[in-house]
């Protein structure tokens, strides 16, 4: 069979099955993060964020609003393959795929795919909802196309990473509890930096998240704490390691091959 | 053509357990291959390393002729692995785990579904196909990995265990079922704790202890070195002891039932004929274990005892 059709058919089943899994389970997947959001915007954006007042030149519930939609990708790009990996490790059908003729870089990148699936279609519900509390306009739709995009893809090899190492449900759970959740609160979701003393506002710079978080809001709002190409080519830059990475874990059987 | 050939095999574990110690194997294209061995001989280790799901520390294997290490992905589409215990998602539809195991073959939907239905109607389990996994028994289970492992047409099957925990009646119909597969041309390598199972499917046969093949040999020959077998007698009578039988040694078990080991060159018609002598009639005849499982017990235990003895302590001699 021609190496490049097997491949190909191989990479679609991963991600078919990937996305059947995270439809199939939408209560747990698809509804959980539709209801946090949609509190995010009454309680923050509607209730509180009235008395904030401008934050940028905008309302809090329209600068809120773009901080809130990246959070959900990341969340559950990440969560999506750490979870979903993690169980074909526990249940051991990750051995399907490791018996067939299908390479590493394509099971990554069918697993990376998934996640990047379930996180946009959260992404697109979130700002379905965002519509119902503001108004949406873009700014510069190539930016926010991309970024949201290739934060996706970072995150979910994050995922990956993690599943790869994790030995038990809590494994999966430190990585998102203690290192993500911190990161995402704390990389100008809610506020702009600028707010901050000059102190804080060099130790924020050094949040990965805030770049995402500030050139999604770039391509939706029109302002940034930071430069968006800069903050561009720095994701695609962390996908390369990441994704390398992940392929030379997987390659060298880390926790799936005895 | 050999089906599978193993040189020299080695394999390490990182905490230093040495599961293989330098196997080589060779399995005929077409041959239905039982490969044997207690608890933690090395067996799953092998068919491990074969199908790519352990890594091996030394040595070469081959599928058909395709050297693992060097064409990864032709080796794989030969083979189809049943592995001992259950690896598939549980949540996933019955239909959904042949037909996704076929994608990963490179086979797409249009292409598996002809198969997938002739394999899951085969097996049993057309019916079911519509259901959770986890909703399946555990003989049903068993069926599914098998209509997995097939459904890209592999020429060697790998059977590692697959009627444990399955019911007589099942166990039966899915021997059939393999010695059709083996009829129309797959090659099988099967391991199992039973040995009827092996001596009745297998033409040819390897015991491997230790990390070691103690025995490799087609099971015609290896039945063939067997000294003696043992004879259960059910009697019509009772009787309150064990009957005087030249040549043979007999224990009553209790006051219905004789054991009586025969010899090889013996013949059981001799002992019928000792006991009709002393007016005993026999009610029926079984033999105490499988053939395969005696000469099993002997060849392993002839290991363990080598090791005792390796493992004594020697006697200082003063000098």
């Amino acid at each position: 069979m021609n190496p490049a059709r097997l491949y190909w058919v191989a990479f679609t089943t991963i991600l078919i099955k990937e996305v059947r899994r995270f439809t199939r389970i939408w209560a747990q997947t698809l509804l959980p993060p539709a209801i946090t959001m949609a509190l995010y915007f009454v309680i923050f954006g509607n209730l509180i964020g009235t008395r904030i007042g401008e934050m940028g030149g905008f309302t809090y519930m329209q600068f809120i609003m773009p901080g809130l939609i990246m959070m959900s990708v990341i969340t559950n790009s990440y969560s999506n393959v750490t979870s979903s990996f993690f169980s074909s490790k526990f249940q051991k059908s990750v051995e399907e795929m490791l018996v067939a003729p299908v390479p590493g870089w394509v099971i990554l990148g069918g697993y990376v795919l998934g996640g990047v699936a379930r996180g946009l279609l959260v992404g697109l519900i979130v700002t379905l909802l965002a519509l119902f509390f503001t108004e949406l306009t873009v700014h510069n739709l190539f930016v926010t196309m991309t970024v949201v995009f290739l934060t996706a893809v970072l995150f979910a090899i994050g995922g990956f990473i993690n599943a790869l190492f994790a030995r038990s449900f809590d494994d999966i759970a430190i990585i998102p509890t203690f290192v993500l959740t911190p990161l995402t609160y704390l990389g100008g979701v809610f506020y702009s930096i600028q707010l901050l003393p000059d102190f804080w506002q060099g130790v924020s710079l050094l949040n990965p998240v805030l770049y995402m978080v500030n050139t999604f809001r770039y391509g939706i709002l029109g302002v940034s704490d930071i430069n968006h190409w800069a903050a561009l080519g720095t994701i695609g830059l962390f996908i390369l390691v990441l994704f390398s990475l992940a392929l030379w874990l997987l390659e060298r059987g880390r926790g799936i091959r005895q | 053509m050999k089906a599978l050939t193993i040189s020299n095999l080695q394999k390490t574990y990182d905490n230093g357990h040495e599961a293989l110690k330098g196997i080589s194997l060779d399995v005929a294209e077409g041959d239905f291959f039982a490969l044997l061995g207690p608890n933690g001989a090395g067996k799953s280790t092998t068919l491990g390393i074969v199908c790519s799901l352990v890594r091996k520390s030394a040595g070469k294997v081959s599928i058909f002729g395709v050297d693992i290490d060097q064409d990864f992905a032709l080796a794989k589409q030969l083979i189809g692995v049943v592995p001992q215990e259950f690896n598939f998602s549980v949540f996933e539809k019955v239909e959904d785990i042949v037909l996704t195991a076929a994608g990963y073959q490179g086979l797409t939907q249009a292409q598996a579904r002809p198969r997938t239905e002739q394999l899951l109607r085969d097996l049993g389990l057309w019916e079911k196909r519509k259901q959770q996994a986890r909703m399946l028994s555990g003989g049903m289970k068993r069926r599914l990995m098998i209509a997995r492992a097939l459904v890209h047409n592999p020429k060697l099957l790998i059977l590692d265990e697959p009627t444990a925990g399955v019911d007589i009646e099942l166990r039966r119909s899915m021997w059939s079922f393999m010695q059709e597969i083996n009829r129309q041309g797959t090659t099988i390598i099967l391991t199992t704790h039973y040995l009827e199972e092996a001596e009745n499917l297998c033409r040819n046969i390897a015991i491997i202890d230790k990390g070691e093949i103690v025995k490799n040999t087609s099971m015609k020959a290896l039945l063939s070195e067997l000294n003696s077998e043992t004879f259960v007698l059910d009697l019509t009578q009772p009787v309150q002891a064990a009957p005087q039988l030249d040549a043979f040694v007999s224990r009553l078990k209790d006051d219905h039932t004789l054991e009586v080991e025969v010899r090889k060159g013996q013949s059981i018609s001799q002992v019928f004929s000792a006991l009709q002598q002393q007016g005993i009639e026999v009610l029926s005849l079984r033999n105490k274990a499988n053939r395969l499982e005696e000469l099993f017990v002997s060849l392993v235990e002839k290991t363990a005892a080598s090791d005792f003895k390796a493992d004594q302590p020697t006697a200082k001699v003063s000098t």
